[in-house]
């Protein structure tokens, strides 16, 4: 089971990047957007490329009104 | 030659109370200050950090504006070109772009690492902030306490250090403590940036004496950052030397935000070239401005 932005997610385990960010409606071009697995930041060229694997914890972050 | 600074500008309770001062004939700040802008044009005087010319010395915090539309129109009338965003997850609700509304007011993004409460988590996150914005530069927040959003200095300062290695342009969110900030700039921040009073709390500048005290312990920009009220907070934090002021409640919050946006660029403007006219001495008795000779004979009162 893989979690995304905090919640779990129907992501299967070998499921890549990009398929998880489709989820939250977003694509490889997005803007502003960043992400991050298990704590390690993955850069955009590899978001088609990165298999998830089990249990992984993707973060997927954009700005927001702040400080 | 150590630079006079007047550690008074910012004194409103001395100011107020108007006998703080105890030594008239030996005033502290006599001396006018020769740290202001060498042009009386605000536009022309610019500030430089990490290399980066900025044409404004007011930045701006986009939290808080109660529209994306209200946030345009703050930034036109600040004239600011240098403006904070948090990194949070995506909504896919969300309604507008922050991302969209900021890069059609062509201005630069300075993320920062709001939230966060250890120096891993703050490095993380400016790793996650340059590779969304594609910009080196964050401002570096470490908060040590929920109540008062106090920063954590030792995770500050480590932090601080990690982010600098990895080529950050690093703009830390400090205390009001000399001996930190001396600290911070010794380990490479392109800036400083101490808070006046709690973040959000309007209080204005608590300890001015310490705000001094920071322009003279670091060479790079001292940024006001915290605190700010209203315009005459950021008037203050210019006359004590301070090089910008960054302000987001005051404004964001403002009944009229877009009218304090403006209010605010015309203090940091104001209170520049007050700094570098350099203010008259503070002192406990009065001093005639009209002549003594030729005061004329009007008979027995």
């Amino acid at each position: 089971m893989i979690v995304l932005n905090g919640e779990e997610s129907d992501v299967r385990p070998g499921e890549l990047l990009s398929a998880a960010l489709a989820r939250l409606q977003l694509d490889l071009q997005a803007r502003g957007v960043a992400v991050a697995v298990d704590g390690e930041v993955v850069p955009r060229a590899q978001w088609s490329s990165y298999a998830l694997a089990a249990h992984a914890r993707v973060e997927v972050l954009t700005a927001m009104q702040g400080g | 030659m150590r630079e006079t600074i007047d550690t008074h500008a910012g004194g409103p309770d001395a100011a107020r109370n108007g006998a703080a001062e105890p030594a008239a004939a030996e005033p502290l700040a006599a001396e006018p200050v020769a740290a202001g802008p060498a042009t009386d044009d605000p536009a022309a005087d610019e500030l430089i950090v990490a290399g980066r010319t900025l044409r404004s010395r007011l930045l701006l915090g986009t939290g808080g504006f109660p529209s994306l539309a209200i946030l345009a129109e703050a930034i036109e009338a600040s004239g600011t070109e240098l403006v904070t965003v948090a990194l949070r997850r995506v909504d896919p609700s969300a309604r507008g772009s922050l991302v969209d509304v900021l890069a059609q007011a062509e201005v630069q993004l300075l993320p920062n690492t709001a939230g966060c409460h250890t120096a891993r988590d703050a490095v993380l996150t400016a790793r996650l902030a340059r590779e969304a914005f594609e910009t080196d530069w964050v401002k570096l927040e470490v908060i040590g306490d929920e109540d008062t959003l106090l920063p954590d200095a030792p995770e500050l300062l480590l932090a601080a250090e990690e982010l600098v290695d990895e080529g950050f342009v690093v703009l830390p969110y400090t205390s009001d403590d000399p001996v930190l900030a001396r600290r911070l700039a010794d380990v490479g921040c392109a800036a400083v940036m101490p808070l006046g009073s709690p973040i959000g709390s309007g209080m204005g500048i608590r300890n001015p004496y310490n705000i001094a005290l920071i322009r003279e312990a670091v060479k790079v920009p001292v940024v006001l950052d915290a605190g700010i009220g209203t315009a005459s907070d950021a008037a203050i934090a210019m006359e004590l030397g301070c090089d910008a002021v960054l302000a987001a409640s005051a404004i964001s919050r403002a009944a009229d935000p877009v009218r304090m946006a403006a209010a605010m660029r015309a203090a940091v403007q104001a209170g520049r070239l007050a700094r570098g006219a350099g203010r008259i001495p503070r002192r406990l008795y009065a001093t005639a401005s009209s002549p003594e000779a030729g005061l004329p004979e009007l008979g027995p009162s």
